[in-house]
């Protein structure tokens, strides 16, 4: 029953984030912040999610070809 | 977001994945047996249809807002995964999706695995190797296909677009009796990763409670800013892999150099 929870969760895991999590991280990281601009400080930070995710790619293709 | 972008992105998000399922169900039916392969995909598609039916009005009960938010996240995470892998086969730091690689690796475990029965399906591996090809590579699809449709309050012609997309990949394997190593998979998916990425970030951050500038028009812009840094990545690893490989001795000498 572990064995088949693991798969299950490793599948699930592998599905949704995929090789590398910082980037699941980045986009988490970056609607909160958005949200916490919104609705407490009041700005319209549209920009927000659409660079920090340009940014993880980025930084994920880095990490990737590093010393290749 | 207008309904032939909605069609389109569905449509090549599917038959990239229709591409890779056809690709197991070639391989399982050619050499081990095709009722048990078709029984196999068969109940694949049958499950995909279950979780349709049953995920894409379930959605509908969240708040706009919140699913928008949710949704969003989870397209840009994936629209993100699918531009790093795209972009790093088209600079060259990972082999391109090699459909007749894949096929012959399939072909010859399916030779070498033991025959047998199972549940009156006449041979299980040949079953089971297509089922999950089927599945795996269809869930995919179906999250893409629910995820717009319900966003965009049309979820029958995003599952036309991924229906018109299986048919049509599906006629030409059958046609071809071989898989489609022709098609261009990793461009199709650089086209999707940059649409999901778009989209994704669009819907998030108006969950998160973003006012786009001009409202939906902003896509207009979004997307091929996107598509540009996306080639820019591009064009920049692939110049480095160039030099990388460049041997020393090919090095150009400034005539400076030469003459010290």
């Amino acid at each position: 029953m572990s064995r088949w929870l693991r798969s299950f969760g490793a599948f699930w895991y592998d599905f949704v984030i995929g090789d590398d999590w910082r980037g699941a991280a980045v986009v988490a990281a970056a609607l909160a912040l958005t949200a916490l601009l919104v609705h407490v400080a009041h700005v319209n930070a549209w920009w927000l999610l659409p660079v920090c995710a340009l940014a993880a790619l980025g930084w994920s293709l880095r990490r990737a070809t590093a010393g290749r | 977001m207008n309904a032939v972008a909605l069609v389109l992105t569905v449509f090549v998000a599917c038959a990239v994945e229709a591409v890779e399922a056809l690709t197991i169900v070639l391989a399982a039916g050619l050499t081990r047996e095709w009722r048990s392969t078709f029984q196999g995909m068969a109940v694949a598609l049958a499950a995909l249809a279950v979780v349709v039916a049953a995920v894409g009005p379930a959605l509908t009960l969240f708040p706009l807002g919140v699913l928008r938010l949710v949704v969003g996240a989870l397209l840009t995470v994936f629209g993100l995964q699918w531009l790093r892998k795209a972009i790093l086969r088209a600079s060259g730091y990972k082999d391109l999706h090699d459909e007749v690689g894949i096929y012959q690796r399939q072909v010859a475990a399916a030779q070498a695995a033991a025959g047998g029965g199972r549940y009156g399906v006449q041979d299980w591996y040949a079953f089971t190797l297509s089922f999950k090809g089927v599945l795996l590579e269809g869930l995919e699809v179906v999250f893409i296909a629910i995820t717009f449709g319900d966003n965009q309050g049309n979820l029958g012609l995003a599952a036309l677009g991924a229906v018109a997309a299986v048919l049509a990949v599906a006629g030409v394997g059958v046609a071809a009796r071989a898989p489609l190593a022709r098609v261009p998979e990793n461009t199709m998916k650089f086209a999707v990763g940059v649409m999901l990425t778009s989209f994704g970030t669009f819907w998030g951050a108006e969950g998160a409670g973003v006012a786009w500038p001009g409202g939906d028009a902003a896509l207009l812009v979004l997307v091929p800013v996107i598509a540009l840094a996306c080639l820019a990545c591009t064009a920049v690893l692939r110049r480095g892999r160039a030099a990388a490989a460049m041997p020393p001795a090919a090095v150009p000498v400034t005539s400076e150099e030469a003459t010290r």
